[in-house]
């Protein structure tokens, strides 16, 4: 069935509840801590939405969005590292004027990669460029070769374990395991007020919804019924005439760059960034949280990864030391009975009592426009 | 687990029995009234922290789950320990001690959310926490920003002196000079090949300790330097560059699991311990548990304490430690600074009568403790303490023997001057 209109009935309602919790609940009753933490969990949500568009909706599982997270988070850490390392911050070095790092690794001047990022625009160009470029890369590699499936979930799952033993392994470079650590402004303004994090809370949000309504958007143009249709029947689009290769890479690539504006904004979020969101480990959980909030719903993804994280906070706040096993099982519990996530529940549970609320409603309304002048219940 | 962080709901006699165990060498401090000269609230606290009447409240923030938790369980436990001690001694200011103890998960963004949390939420008087250098980077702006006191008890590469941290663990140079000056002395070494694992402080450890060969012992060379990333276990190709270039000493920054590797292979290359010097600054009698005493037994290290030293703190600390935690527990270097986090807190508060940041930040320099396991220790200007450096020389059954030690505390100097 096609849907003519942007939003349906669901999706728009959807759509609403989140705005209101994003942009007035939470803001309202939380205090600053834990609102960051919630934009913590929302950079997930970026990924999440990518992995929508890319998993649920084309099919393609990645296991290295990792990468993709972890590249755009760490072109915005060496903007702020290099604003954070002025010759007058940094007196006490042998080498004054370069990251703390380099000094510690011997290094005597600013490598060449390096440079571009004392730019903001460039940075911002590079947030969504470089992590861009580099799907396209292994998108071309792959799937003019027909790779796809587990195997490419093998291939990413090795590129996102190559990026961090590089990361780890050059740390002159790149902060080894320690990651980019102590950043402070951004372009003159300290983000590490309480007010500078209430701001970004809401300039990430914006942003969320911008990614949000980019997913709505392919996936209601004949791109994304192509990327359902190659889900389906690979072979039959690409006896059709369409090129599946380039529809597979333009969705690889789209996640890319919507994992990194998660990236940039976590960095922003968190103070930092580290080799341990671009390994193995941490993309998995980013299909988790898709998993959880179920991964044919771009709303389920942003829910995915605010209950996922939000439980491991909780848990881990409760119960130091068992608070794994607690996640692991919940984990479990999700998948084996709900295989469509949160989103899967919500559609076949709540959605039909609402539809029913809406109808009596409805009639309700039909009648007491009969009853006119009745007094209001 | 949720017992813990709520001591004194769950299992009150549990506790009161622990308490009294580990409280022995200060049973004779019990029966005083403990609220006879407690301090008004409102006069020592006056930024709004955790403290109560009756209660004052810290944070324990170290792994305990994933990769580190095998390190950091150690500093816990003897936090823990510490902690319990106070509190049978009467308190702090008449105030005992809760404490509420969060897991960084050996994930540094983790640790700095929980530092966050232990600051903002919980208004921590103290936290005693973090192990690796990357989780103490992740948490410094926290402590800084919400201006909050934490007690770090590993040894470390230096660089680094902040209002709001006191170190409790060695800074390179308390560590490795006096051990290379008396390698050089008694064994009359003139090559040293050194090696490490790949980060911050074996990297920052083995610059220090090149410059010192280099520029202050007559007649010193490196003759190789070489890094292996973390969690690596082939050492064959180095093993025979050693074997080849015949150093008279192999200088080991080797952490972690790698360490099991590295010694099992030296072994198996023929290379004896008790032939060649090897002198490392990485291995304590925790990391001997997992090597074996049999594979490292002959090697030097130098280290600050070690479970096996001869004096009258130490002979009441390790029984309380074993008592409280299991007569199979070892206690290494950092396991023993972790214990005096607490103890320092402690004594800084009475001395400065006041729970707030800024006086306890200001009154910390000068702070002693007479008490500690290693000796008599003092915290020094720069927020590091004075200790002595203790070389050890490892035996078969897991343990150190003290070989030397230096005659006056060493003073911390984070910033070393001609070693950068």
């Amino acid at each position: 069935m096609i849907n003519s209109r942007f939003f349906n009935r669901s999706e728009l309602l959807g759509f609403l509840a989140l705005a209101v919790l994003l942009f007035l609940i939470l803001p309202l009753s939380l205090d600053i801590f834990r609102l960051n933490l919630v934009a913590k969990y929302l950079t997930y949500a970026f990924v999440g939405i990518g992995l929508v568009l890319c998993w649920g909706y084309g099919g393609i599982l990645s296991l290295g969005q990792g990468v993709f997270f972890g590249l755009g988070g760490y072109c915005m850490a060496m903007y702020l590292k290099l604003e954070a390392s002025s010759v007058a911050n940094t007196k006490i070095q042998s080498t004054p004027g370069i990251p703390d790092f380099m000094d510690w690794n011997q290094l005597t001047s600013l490598p060449f990669f390096w440079k571009p990022f004392h730019s903001f625009p460039i940075t911002l160009l590079a947030i969504l460029l470089v992590p861009a470029f580099f799907a396209l890369i292994i998108g071309a590699a792959m799937f003019k070769r027909r790779v796809g499936g587990v195997y490419f979930a093998i291939i990413t799952q090795a590129i996102a374990a190559i990026l961090t033993i590089l990361i780890v392994g050059q740390q002159g470079y790149t902060g080894g395991i320690n990651g980019i650590t102590d950043l402070r402004t951004l372009h003159g303004w300290d983000i590490r007020t309480d007010h500078a994090k209430f701001i970004l809370y809401f300039v990430e949000v914006v942003l969320l919804f911008g990614c949000i309504v980019a997913a709505q958007f392919i996936r209601l143009t004949k791109l994304g019924r192509i990327l359902v249709a190659m889900r389906e029947q690979e072979d039959r689009v690409r006896f059709s005439g369409y090129s599946v290769a380039n529809f597979k890479i333009f969705a690889f690539c789209a996640a890319a760059v919507f994992a990194a504006i998660g990236g940039a904004m976590f960095t922003l979020e968190v103070g930092f960034m580290s080799p341990s969101f671009v390994g193995i480990v941490p993309s998995i959980e980013m299909v988790i949280y898709t998993a959880v909030g179920g991964r044919m719903s771009i709303f389920g993804a942003v829910w995915g990864a605010l209950l996922v994280n939000f439980a491991k906070t909780s848990l881990s706040e409760s119960f130091p030391q068992l608070w794994l096993f607690g996640l692991g099982a919940l984990f479990i519990a999700v998948v084996l009975a709900f295989a469509n996530g949160l989103s899967g529940i919500w559609a076949d549970h709540v959605q039909p009592r609402i539809d029913r609320l809406l109808a009596s409603r409805k009639s309700k309304s039909a009648a007491g426009m009969i009853a006119d002048g009745a007094p209001a219940e | 687990m949720s017992d813990e962080t709520k001591p004194g709901l769950k299992s009150p006699l549990r506790r009161k029995l622990l308490m009294g165990m580990a409280a022995l060498p200060a049973v004779s401090m019990l029966g005083r009234p403990a609220f006879a000269d407690v301090p008004a609230t409102s006069a020592v606290n006056t930024t709004g922290l955790a403290v109560t009447d009756s209660e004052v409240t810290v944070g324990i923030l170290h792994s305990v789950t994933g990769t580190m938790a095998i390190s950091e369980t150690g500093s816990v436990e003897a936090e823990k320990l510490a902690i319990e001690q106070i509190n049978a001694a009467g308190g702090v200011l008449g105030r005992k001690i809760k404490f509420i103890q969060e897991d960084g998960a050996s994930d540094w963004p983790t640790f700095a959310e929980k530092a966050k949390k232990l600051l903002v939420n919980d208004k921590c008087a103290a936290v005693m926490g973090c192990w690796t250098s990357a989780s103490r980077k992740a948490v410094l702006p926290v402590f800084e920003q919400y201006n909050g006191m934490l007690y770090y008890p590993t040894f470390y590469e230096g660089l680094e002196q902040s209002k709001n941290v006191i170190y409790t663990g060695q800074e390179a140079t308390q560590q490795i000079i006096a051990g290379l000056d008396w390698v050089n002395k008694t064994k009359g070494a003139k090559s040293f090949y050194l090696l490490g694992s790949d980060y911050i402080w074996p990297r920052t450890s083995n610059k220090i300790a090149r410059k010192h060969i280099e520029n202050h012992l007559q007649g010193c060379k490196v003759v190789g330097e070489e890094y292996f990333p973390l969690g690596s276990t082939q050492f064959n190709s180095v093993i025979n560059k050693i074997k080849l270039t015949k150093p008279d000493v192999i200088y080991a920054i080797i952490v972690g699991g790698s360490n099991v590797a590295f010694y099992k292979q030296l072994k198996a290359a023929g290379i004896d311990l008790s032939k060649q010097t090897l002198l490392t600054i990485s291995v304590t009698e925790d990391e001997i548990d997992g090597i074996g005493g049999e594979n490292i037994a002959g090697a030097y290290a130098c280290m600050k304490y070690f479970q096996s030293l001869d004096n009258p703190n130490n002979k009441t600390f390790v029984p309380a430690f074993k008592k409280m935690w299991g007569e199979k527990t070892v206690i290494g270097d950092v396991t023993q600074a972790a214990y005096l986090g607490p103890w320092l807190w402690k004594l800084t508060v009475e001395k400065a009568q006041s729970f707030d940041i800024d006086k306890i930040a200001a009154a910390s320099p000068g702070v002693e403790f007479k008490g500690a396991p290693e000796g008599y220790v003092r915290i020094h200007e720069n927020h590091h303490l004075w200790s002595k450096t203790r070389v050890g020389r490892a035996k078969a059954d897991g343990q150190y023997e003290l070989i030397y030690e230096t005659a006056d505390l060493v003073e911390p100097d984070p910033f070393p001057k001609g070693y950068q």
